[in-house]
């Protein structure tokens, strides 16, 4: 198994016929994804790579089943689409737009909810099942993907999506694939948090163990780690933790739009200390992650 | 994005929150017109991008206008958490009976806005929150339904104010979630907001911060308040460096080639994506190294903006070696990066081979890029080496040079 997304899964692509979401829907395709079709407002009846355009997501979701969307389309269109996949009972949404205010984001997020659905993202790379599929533009071109990502027992969530590679391509290279890695995005809010992934990882026979990047700001961290202490979870967790630099920083923001020290609680140092009390393991460099996961797993056994 | 004092109370006023008589004074003797015009005692304040006026003795009162032109040049030249006086606000002082706190901002974990209220308000919110809880309500509301002014009225009752205090601030509180919403904020608070002896509720001090993101949507009003596209509102001024920085990603659309960030050490940095930079600049700085500069590339920047970036990078005084490091890469091409790095260093008058310390970007067309590499006799590596390994070989290169 895997979470999220398996072989089996079908998503649409919203702005498909966009430069980036043509090579999103190629990659997507040549590494196994079912896409059922896209969706670009004026632009039915062509197709992308075999994919079928239609003007509105209820075009497809009338014809065939439709597990999930990934919305690739500008920032001040993302909100609507974003509305129209709900709307029409789509329950997985990866949302790769970057830059869009967080009053938007959270006005997707609580719908989502009212209407039972998930979104990952935005800002975020999506979604990758090794060897099943994946879902958004995690890994790149299939060929790069295959280099990076091999199937295996290791969940992977992390906040930025090149990183997300290269963790797994670390892991792979160590003889360690992977179950499931979710590009969870980077923004100060966004749809599905490391916490709110555990249960998912936690229910899932094929993990084993989970790999995390993480970086300053919010307060995503500390729930995850008190998550870790009230579930007794069975996974054991190594954690990497970036821009420690920035604790001296207060107030500058680097990389991605979440990622500011606005209070002690963002710091990489209060961040990494409420880890360690929960029992997750904190990584000095992504190359010690593979030995870490080891050795945890090793005392599993 | 913050906004300076005047700038939030700018905006207040058009919402029709109740601010006291005020003027912004930019010399000492328009100080004392706006004092003379107000025709009671005033407060002068320090307009800082900073918290800890009071403390640094950047707010001070005057009695008459001729005090209020000697304070003015008084706490002018004050530096306050490192940044220079704009402007001075000069407002007229109230007997206060009681202060309030009110603020909107975002919670990440909820995922959902949440207006904090205390009937303590005038110092430090968190403090009062850790020392009195009571005093403190945060009630989330939702993003979807209508703002109705129930969701103050109950922030406001949480705290056991009631009676005419009650329905004299909610209409206030309000407006300020309306104002958070309105314009993207991610955060607008009011600190004091205050009862005055003579009954009046007024705003006397308030503090807005728009997210970046939402700049644009906001254009008019930000030009209103005359806040220019130059205005980054960071933590500090941005330096000539890091200007030019921006300038060379505003260049060109493709892919980002910016976010430069000045340090004061020697080895330039070509570094990225988003998460990459930030790994990486730890490294180096663990390893020992000192960066000369922080900045992002990454979504496949042009071959120009890379080259443009790295010119920029070698024009720094010191810096005479870059290390160009990435994580691996999916979306940006090694042999584009490759290309955007000699030719900058060529066009800075430099040997690529001999200012390029290390490269290391794996991923997408790899091949061509290492081909492109080794001809330039530059020296590279796949991600066999960790970005960690990559980046003390860069700084081992700094300490034998």
């Amino acid at each position: 198994m895997s979470i999220l997304i398996n072989s089996e899964t079908t998503f649409i692509v919203q702005g498909i016929t966009g430069r980036e979401a043509v090579n999103l829907t190629r990659e997507n395709l040549d590494y196994g994804a079912k896409i059922v079709g896209g969706v670009t407002p004026g632009r039915a009846g062509r197709d992308v790579y075999g994919v079928q355009v239609y003007d509105c997501v209820r075009d497809i979701t009338a014809k065939t089943r439709v597990d999930g969307s990934v919305v690739c389309v500008p920032p001040r269109f993302t909100r609507d689409a974003v509305f129209e996949a709900l709307e029409n009972g789509i329950k997985l949404i990866v949302v790769v737009t970057e830059r869009i205010p967080r009053k938007e984001v959270a006005q997707m997020i609580e719908l989502a909810s009212l209407r039972g659905a998930r979104i990952i993202g935005p800002n975020c790379l999506g979604i990758i099942s090794p060897g099943e599929a994946k879902m958004g533009g995690v890994g790149g071109p299939a060929a790069n993907t295959k280099t990076a990502y091999s199937k295996g027992s290791i969940g992977v969530m992390s906040r930025s999506g090149g990183m997300t590679t290269e963790i797994a391509s670390t892991l792979t290279a160590a003889g360690m694939g992977q179950s499931t890695a979710v590009s969870i995005g980077g923004d100060a809010i966004i749809g599905t948090s490391y916490a709110e992934l555990m249960p998912l990882f936690e229910a899932d026979p094929q993990t084993k163990a989970i790999a995390i990047y993480s970086e300053p700001g919010g307060r995503m961290e500390a729930e995850l780690a008190e998550w870790i202490q009230q579930h007794n979870s069975r996974l054991p967790i190594v954690a990497f933790m970036a821009g420690r630099f920035m604790d001296e920083m207060p107030g500058m923001r680097f990389g991605h739009a979440g990622t500011i020290v606005e209070g002690k609680a963002d710091t990489t140092a209060e961040k990494i200390k409420r880890m360690k009390e929960a029992g997750i393991a904190v990584a000095e460099r992504i190359s010690d992650i593979p030995k870490m996961l080891q050795e945890r797993l090793g005392e599993v056994k | 994005m913050r906004f300076y004092e005047y700038e939030s109370k700018a905006l207040f006023a058009r919402h029709g929150l109740p601010l006291g008589q005020s003027g912004v004074a930019d010399s000492a003797v328009h100080a004392r017109e706006i004092a003379h015009r107000i025709g009671r005692p005033v407060v002068l304040k320090s307009q800082v991008l900073s918290g800890g006026r009071m403390k640094a003795g950047a707010v001070k009162f005057a009695d008459t206008p001729d005090e209020a032109a000697q304070i003015y040049d008084e706490i002018f030249p004050i530096i306050v958490g490192g940044q220079k006086a704009r402007s001075i606000l000069v407002e007229e002082k109230s007997p206060i009976a009681q202060e309030y706190y009110a603020g909107v901002t975002w919670d990440g974990r909820r995922k959902l806005p949440v207006l904090i209220f205390s009937d303590m308000g005038g110092i430090d919110i968190e403090e009062v929150a850790e020392q009195h809880p009571d005093h403190v309500s945060k009630t989330h509301f939702s993003t979807i339904l209508p703002v109705t002014p129930r969701i103050a009225k109950e922030a406001i009752a949480a705290t056991g104010v009631t009676g005419g205090a009650l329905n004299k601030l909610t209409p206030i509180v309000s407006k300020l979630i309306d104002i958070f919403l309105e314009y993207d904020l991610t955060l607008a608070e009011i600190n004091p907001l205050v009862r005055l002896e003579d009954g009046r509720f007024v705003v006397l001090d308030g503090h807005v911060d728009m997210e970046a993101e939402a700049r644009d949507q906001h254009a008019k009003l930000l030009k209103e308040l005359g806040i220019g596209p130059e205005e980054t509102r960071q933590a500090r001024p941005p330096t000539d460096f890091e200007i030019r920085g921006a300038e060379v990603d505003a260049s060109d659309h493709r892919g980002v080639a910016g976010n430069v960030v000045e340090f004061d050490g020697n080895l330039g940095l070509i570094i990225g994506a988003g998460g990459g930079s930030l790994t990486l600049f730890d490294a180096v700085r663990s390893q020992g190294g000192h960066p000369a500069n922080y900045c992002e590339i990454g979504g496949n920047p042009s071959v120009n903006k890379t080259c443009e970036l790295t010119k920029l990078v070698l024009s720094k005084p010191g810096v005479e070696k870059i290390a160009v490091m990435m994580n691996v890469v999916s979306n940006t091409r090694v042999d584009i990066v490759a290309r955007g790095v000699i030719k900058g260093c060529i066009e800075a008058g430099k040997d690529p081979s001999e200012t390029i310390a290390i490269f290391r970007i794996p991923g997408a067309w790899e091949e061509e890029g290492f081909k492109i590499l080794a001809k330039h006799k530059v020296d590279y590596c796949d991600r066999s080496v960790s970005m960690y390994d990559a980046a003390g070989r860069a700084v081992a290169k700094m300490k034998s040079a």
